[in-house]
Order: C-alpha cells, then structure tokens, then sequence
C-alpha cells in the first residue's frame, strides 16, 4: 500500500463566529492526484491555507509522510519537499524567469547545480524563448507557467496548488495539465478548482466541500453525476 | 548585471582611484571626508531599502550609535582599533536585536517604519538627557545635549601618539568607502545578496520557496547597521566631537532622501546622493537667502515627480541610449520583441 503523504485530523478553522474549515479528515496518498472542489466560500482556499501554514488551525492536526505539522510556518513545510503555489500568482517581477526559477532551485542545491535545474525546468516547460524577460513584461499564462516552473524545480514530493487554471486560455490550460501530469510521476498532487472542464480533463478523485466540511469524496464521473453536489452547486439546500 | 565579478571589481578600483587623486584638487580635503562618510550612510541605507525592501525609517539610531560607541570606547582605551571595531560590532548587535524583533514579528513595512523612527527618537531624548554626572560608562561622561568632545582620535594601530588626521584621514575614509563598497558589489552577487532581492520582491513566495525570512533580513539588516556604524565612528573621528544630533530624525530623513535621489536599487546612486546633497547643503550653508531644509525638500519633490528612478538610473539610461550599451532594460525589451516576431 502507497505511503499516506498528506493527512489532516478533524482540521477546524474559526474566523470570529464562522467556521470556514470544519473537522475536515483528509488522506492523500503517495503518486495519487487529488482534486478538491466546491462553490465559492465552501472552505477549499482556507483548507489550503492551513495545510501551507499560511493559517494555523484552530483546532486539528495536520501530518505530513507521518510527521505532525501543524502550526508550521510555509518556509519550514516548503524546505520539507512540499510545492506550494497560492491563488494570486506570486513571482518576483523585477527578476528574469530564470533568476526566479534558479531562485527557488538554490534553496535545495548548490549555484553550478541550481543554474543546471534551472535551464532544465525552462526547457521543459518551453520558456526559453523567455528566460530573460523580467516576469513583470510576462502574459497572465506565462506567468502561471514560471510559477509551476518554479515548485516543479525543486523536485517536490508533494505539491499543492490553488487555482492552476484561473485565468488562463484554454492552450493555456492544455499545456499546464500536461505539465501537472509530468509532476504526478514524481509527487502527489492537490488542486483547489473550481473550473468544472478542467477538473474533468485531469481529475480521478475528487473531494467536494460544503460549508467548511468534506461533503464526498469519490470518482470524478460518480461525483459529477451525484445528484446532492449538483445541488450544491446549483446553490439549493437540499 | 552583466559584467563579470573580475570586471565589476577592476571598474571600481580604477575609477576610484581615479575620483581619489582628482577631487581633493576641487574641493578641500577636510569637506570631502564628510561627504565620503555620508557616501557610506548613504549606502548603508541603499543597501537594505534597495536591495532588501527593508524601509528603514532610523538608520541614523545606527550612525549615532557607532559614533557614541567609538567615542565612550576611546575614552576608556585610548588607543582608537579596538573601539574602531567595537563601533561596527554594537550597531549590528543592536540591529539583530531589533531586526529579530520586528521580522519575526511579521511586522508590515508601515509598522517596521514608525518602530525604527521610534527608536531613534528613544535614543535621541535619552542621550539628550544624560547631562548630569551619574550618566558615566567607564571614564567617560555621555554629556547630554552637550555630547562628547577630546576622545582619542583614529591612530596608526598600536601606536597611540601617530595621529590620522587631514588629508590621510580623507584617504583612509575613502579607501573605507571602497571596501565597503566592495563587499556590498560582493555579498549582492553571492546566493546571499540574489534571494536578498527576491524578497524585496516577494517574500511571500521566498518563504514557500523555503527560505527563513525572518531570519535573511535580519541578518541583512545587521549588515546594513554594521556599515552605518563605521560610517558614525568615521564621522565621530571627523568632528572630534559626538552629539545627540547625530541620532536625529532629520539625520534620518535625509539619508532617505539621498537613497531617493541618487537611485534606490543601485549601489552607487545612495552614494552620489549623499555626496551630492550633503555638498550642496554646504555650499547653501555659506549663504543666508534661503533656507537649506527647503532646498532639499525640492529637490526631493522634484526628483519623485520627474526623475523617480533617481540620478544614477536615469544617467546610466542616457549614457547607454547615447553609446548602444545593452543594459538591463533594453535587453529585456530586445528579446521580447525578438519574441514576437
């Protein structure tokens, strides 16, 4: 059996009155590639947040390949091996694509080694052309691409990722399920969508919040066709 | 940066060389030391505001404080390396203190900024009111609004009597001023100085690239004090006398305004804009028709409205648009439009 490398334990995140996470038990395991999904305000961002150490849970605990990591800070989970790209895309703007990818390549491997990772993650995901280019001057897409370029080149184990897809042009998304795809042979995945074409296109599980709590998790065509989350969707409470 | 290390270093040396055995020509020797130690402050300051993001509203609290370290250090020693070193080491220990405390406190830049005026202003009343005699580290007197005069003055090391004033002083602060300059070229080019920027940029992701921010700035901010704090005893050295004026918030804001001028995010511009500012300030300070404070602020609003970018950046854009030069802009918009097409 795949090792677990992501688990929450009744994981609860109160804002003042409102509990926008609520007891949420998740397990992902090794290689597995994880949706979750869920309308607007259904907890996905701030289950997120809490498993990055963006937040600390209120109440729960968060473990990862065993180790309990609850109330981490995001640095000290990244240096574990763990991708993160947030909801906004955050790149640094002044610096070219490939000083933001050495960047991130530097953290786990030497300057000669780091340049080298570097040149390889741009030739993967086709950005040579741009490498020089300050991020700022980039398209919204582009800039998508160098974020994932710069969680896949650390060689993650784990990789959590908050709207890949916003935004983007349908070639756009194209290419950055192919490139998802490439991360999964490595790493497990977790994705916060709620863009329904592209859960489709990529997603085997998927797991579907309500309210802060997981409402199901299960195949996506089962999912899809489940009469209760197309309600939810829909927005009636039934 | 495109030149290599060995090139960036070469420049440097020849050029002040050069500026070393030209300027005591123009002007005396004793106004250019001044102005080659407000080069340094202004450095010290660009260093972590350009390059860190750090927006530090109290670099002067690091300037008076190695000035006051130097001096109180001379008194009790008498012979001026050590206490040299001492008025590197107290600001930068103070400033990892401080920097500690705020960075890791996740304080915003609006926060970082009133903490290091307040501070300032802390040390400023508290120096003013150290007149009275109780006020005594070792053999020496803080003196109050009064200050600190007769210390021991900068000497040969472990000669005591061998004095370094006049012209071997300017020379020695201008060589200070390289070196420095040097190390700071040095340390943006090592790993160090490159996430350094990419903080400035985004700190957010630098941490969940899985980097200690908390921890980089710190450091970067000891730095930045530690090269304010040879800057004050420099200065100290130069006056023959500190005072609390040293760690005053005009002190401070004029360090700003010199990073503005002459060019936030290069090394050089905070060195021109101190030296370039501070010699107009003197100049100014020779006549009685306007006011100096007023002069600077215009100079100030007029630089952010015309020339934001400051001096230095908007030299280097001419110079290279005249000589074909491929600096950092035109590169970038050589290969987008190679891109395109």
């Amino acid at each position: 059996m795949a090792e677990t490398v992501l688990e929450t334990h009744g994981l609860t995140m109160r804002f003042g009155g409102v509990t926008a996470s609520d007891n949420v038990n998740f397990k992902l395991k090794a290689g597995e590639l994880r949706c979750l999904i869920g309308p607007n305000g259904a907890g996905k961002s701030t289950f997120f947040k809490c498993v990055t150490g963006l937040l600390t849970p209120t109440e729960g605990h968060v473990y990862m390949r065993g180790q309990d990591v609850t109330g981490w800070q995001p640095h000290q989970i990244a240096s574990l091996g763990v991708g993160i790209k947030t909801q906004t895309p955050n790149v640094m703007d002044a610096l070219s694509v490939h000083e933001n990818i050495w960047l991130a390549a530097r953290r786990f491997h030497n300057v000669s080694e780091a340049h080298g990772r570097a040149d390889e993650i741009i030739d993967r995901l086709a950005l040579g052309p741009i490498a020089r280019t300050e991020l700022g001057q980039l398209a919204h897409g582009e800039r998508q691409r160098v974020e994932l370029g710069i969680v896949a080149v650390a060689d993650p184990w784990l990789v959590l990722l908050d709207e890949p897809a916003a935004g983007m042009s349908a070639q756009d998304v194209d290419r950055m399920t192919e490139i998802i795809h490439e991360l999964t042979r490595s790493a497990a995945v977790v994705i916060v969508e709620h863009d329904m074409q592209f859960i489709r296109s990529i997603a085997e599980t998927v797991t579907v919040f309500h309210q802060g709590a997981v409402l199901i998790e299960d195949h996506v065509d089962r999912v899809m066709s489940d009469p209760h989350v197309r309600a939810v969707y829909l927005g009636k409470n039934s | 940066m495109g030149r290599s290390a060995s090139q960036d270093v070469l420049i440097t040396l020849v050029v002040s060389a050069v500026l070393i055995w030209v300027m005591p020509l123009l002007i005396s020797t004793y106004t250019l030391t001044v102005l080659v130690i407000y080069g340094m402050l202004g450095l010290s300051l660009g260093l972590i505001w350009g390059f860190g993001g750090i927006l530090c509203f109290g670099q002067a609290a690091f300037f008076g404080l190695g000035a006051y370290t130097y001096a109180i250090a001379a008194i009790n020693i008498g012979e001026s390396t050590v206490p040299m070193i001492l008025a590197v080491l107290v600001p930068a220990v103070f400033a990892t203190l401080l920097g500690a405390m705020m960075f890791y406190g996740r304080l915003t830049d609006v926060y970082l900024g009133v903490i290091t005026l307040v501070v300032t202003l802390i040390l400023f009343k508290f120096v003013n009111s150290t007149a009275g005699p109780q006020y005594v580290i070792g053999k020496a007197r803080l003196g109050g609004f009064n200050g600190i005069p007769g210390f021991q003055t900068l000497n040969v090391p472990g000669d005591p009597d061998a004095y370094v004033w006049g012209d071997p002083f300017f020379y020695v602060c201008a060589v200070a001023l390289v070196i420095v300059f040097l190390l700071v070229t040095w340390l943006l080019r090592s790993s160090f100085g490159r996430i350094a920027v990419g903080i400035r940029e985004n700190e957010v992701r630098m941490g969940l690239m899985g980097y200690d921010v908390a921890a980089r700035k710190t450091v970067l901010f000891a730095v930045g004090a530690a090269i304010a704090g040879l800057a004050g005893a420099l200065f100290a050295n130069w006056g023959e006398i500190v005072t609390p004026n040293l760690f005053s918030l005009g002190q401070s804001a004029e360090i700003i305004i010199w990073c503005i001028v002459g060019g936030l995010g290069t090394r050089l511009g905070p060195i021109v804009g101190a030296a370039g500012l501070a010699y107009l300030k003197f100049m100014l300070g020779q006549q009685s028709m306007v006011d100096n404070t007023l002069i600077t602020g215009l100079i100030l609003v007029l630089f952010v409205l015309f020339l934001p970018r400051g001096l230095v950046p908007a030299i280097a854009s001419v110079l290279s648009s005249i000589f074909g030069r491929t600096k950092r802009r035109p590169n970038a918009s050589r290969t987008r439009r190679a891109r395109h097409g």
